[in-house]
């Protein structure tokens, strides 16, 4: 999953980094394919290296020390609404057949059944990054066919939509998970099956899913990880926190 | 994070709060379990550390101790708000939200058209919360104050708030933050208020000064789970505490471990005229 989602960066990118799982990915990222990737973070920090040490959250001061940038929430954010940021990370609770991911509430909005978190600043990555990557845990009733609420787009109903509804950015072109790759396909920007991970198989990936998920023309096994890539793990993740 | 004017709040057995903020670790949760807030204003409430706030959840799921009114904003969105607040704008044009479900949950925010471009445009009225309190490494006593490390929205926070009230780690002489005025995040004109707050931060990090605690966090998370623990957990860390001093005596060691003791400073910045 890590290895994966690291692959997704490209050298040179500026990325929207955010917590836990994206910021061991693009520590790899940096330290194999990607030396000259930037972090951006949204309390207001840009780092070429990742931070040396254990993160809880991205104001903690390992991730400051030696930071290319601290500076304000704004000025980050605005990276991204000026259309300065090449992709974002995003994780949630549920996410559907065309992206749409939900941290706010399942159920109803007035009478939830559960109360998450919030957005954070998902929407904004998801609205204005040139390509959203999404990382969640492949389990039936986290990729659900519709999401209760949308609180970070991706195509919306499918087809258009996105374009329509006046987003700037690209939408999600990955979904990640414990399991497989799915990439959105044809002119619906359903998400399809793209590869599966080694290990694992197509009825598992698609009996998992809560939706009916179609394959793209020529699904693949998801490459395993190299030597150099982990190598990179085993540097960035001293403790076998992601390994585990 | 100022949890040392959350546990205040909590302690005057403040009502009716709309608390204003992006991200608030668990500080709003607190004030919700304490029975203060009516509003919350903001992005993402739960704990950084242990995932939900239960709390927050119990109120938004069950109306305990009391509903909430729940105004959901995007992290880059409230931080607009501010600035239009602080700069005198109405509101401000984004397309950063377009598409999100807060557009129909908050209803203070309207889709509108751009005028110029014809496109969907969304519009965030400007926010102008009562009072910001605001935790700093040091301010002299004019409240004329250093920050450093990123800052989220605390300049635009407080530019926009009717008063300013900062907590300061460290009370220093006028002249050593006049020394740098390109660290002055906030000038001592616009300031009301300012506390000598060793450790306001608690538990949270401040750069330079305290590393987060976050075995706290987690604790905090497994002592509130049900309503009664949560009056539990506020009368001992909170309740029956008379102030700041006396929670930071009680925290003794574990609070001494957090402070920062490495040295890590800039260089100097030269501003000589000649």
């Amino acid at each position: 999953m890590i290895i994966a989602a690291a692959r997704q960066i490209a050298d040179g990118e500026r990325i929207f980094v955010g917590m836990r799982l994206p910021i061991t990915a693009y520590g790899v990222a940096r330290l194999t394919h990607a030396p000259n990737a930037v972090g951006l973070f949204e309390s207001g920090v840009a780092r070429y290296e990742p931070a040396d040490g254990m993160l809880y959250t991205m104001c903690d001061g390992p991730n400051q020390l030696g930071a290319a940038w601290t500076t304000g929430l704004i000025q980050i954010m605005g990276l991204l609404s000026g259309g300065r940021v090449h992709a974002g990370f995003i994780g949630g609770a549920e996410v559907d057949k065309f992206g749409n991911i939900n941290t706010s509430y399942i159920g109803d909005i007035d009478n939830p059944k559960v109360k998450l978190p919030g957005s954070g600043g998902a929407p904004d990555i998801a609205a204005m990054a040139e390509r959203l990557v999404i990382i969640i845990n492949h389990q039936k009733h986290r990729l659900v066919e519709k999401v209760d609420f949308i609180t970070s787009p991706g195509f919306l109903d499918g087809g258009d939509a996105r374009k329509k509804a006046g987003l700037p950015g690209g939408g999600p072109a990955m979904l990640i998970t414990d399991r497989a790759t799915l990439q959105p396909y044809g002119p619906d920007n359903e998400f399809h099956l793209a590869s599966i991970h080694p290990g694992h198989t197509l009825e598992e990936v698609v009996g998992n899913t809560g939706w009916d998920l179609k394959s793209m023309p020529n699904v693949t096994e998801t490459p395993p990880p190299t030597e150099a890539e982990m190598d990179a793990l085993h540097h960035i993740d001293k403790e076998g926190f992601w390994r585990s | 994070m100022p949890f040392a004017a959350t546990h205040e709040l909590i302690r005057q057995g403040r009502r009716g709060l709309n608390m204003i903020a992006p991200i608030s670790d668990i500080s709003t949760d607190m004030l919700i379990g304490a029975g203060c807030v009516t509003e919350v204003t903001g992005a993402w409430v739960g704990n950084v550390s242990g995932g939900m706030g239960h709390n927050y959840r119990r109120a938004a799921e069950h109306g305990t101790p009391h509903p909430i009114k729940i105004n959901d904003y995007s992290n880059f969105a409230i931080g607009m708000a501010f600035f239009a607040g602080a700069y005198g704008l109405p509101y401000v044009p984004l397309k950063s939200i377009l598409g999100s479900d807060i557009l129909k949950s908050n209803k203070n925010i309207k889709l509108d058209t751009d005028p110029f471009s014809g496109e969907p445009v969304a519009l965030v009225p400007a926010l102008k919360p009562d009072v910001a309190f605001l935790v700093v490494q040091r301010a002299d006593r004019f409240g004329n104050s250093h920050i450093w490390g990123s800052t989220g929205l605390t300049q635009e926070a407080s530019i926009a708030a009717n008063k300013i009230i900062v907590l300061a780690d460290e009370i220093v002489e006028p002249e050593v933050i006049a020394s740098d005025p390109s660290r002055v995040l906030i000038p001592g004109f616009g300031v009301d208020a300012v506390c000598h707050v060793p450790a306001a931060c608690h538990p949270a990090p401040l750069i330079g000064k305290w590393q987060r605690d976050n075995q706290f966090f987690h604790d905090y998370h497994k002592e509130t789970r049900e309503p009664a623990d949560f009056d539990r957990w506020c009368d001992e860390w909170v309740r029956d505490l008379p102030d700041h001093t006396a929670y930071r005596a009680k925290l003794g060691g574990q609070l001494e471990e957090l402070r920062i003791l490495g040295d890590a400073p800039s260089a100097p910045a030269n501003y000589a005229t000649e």
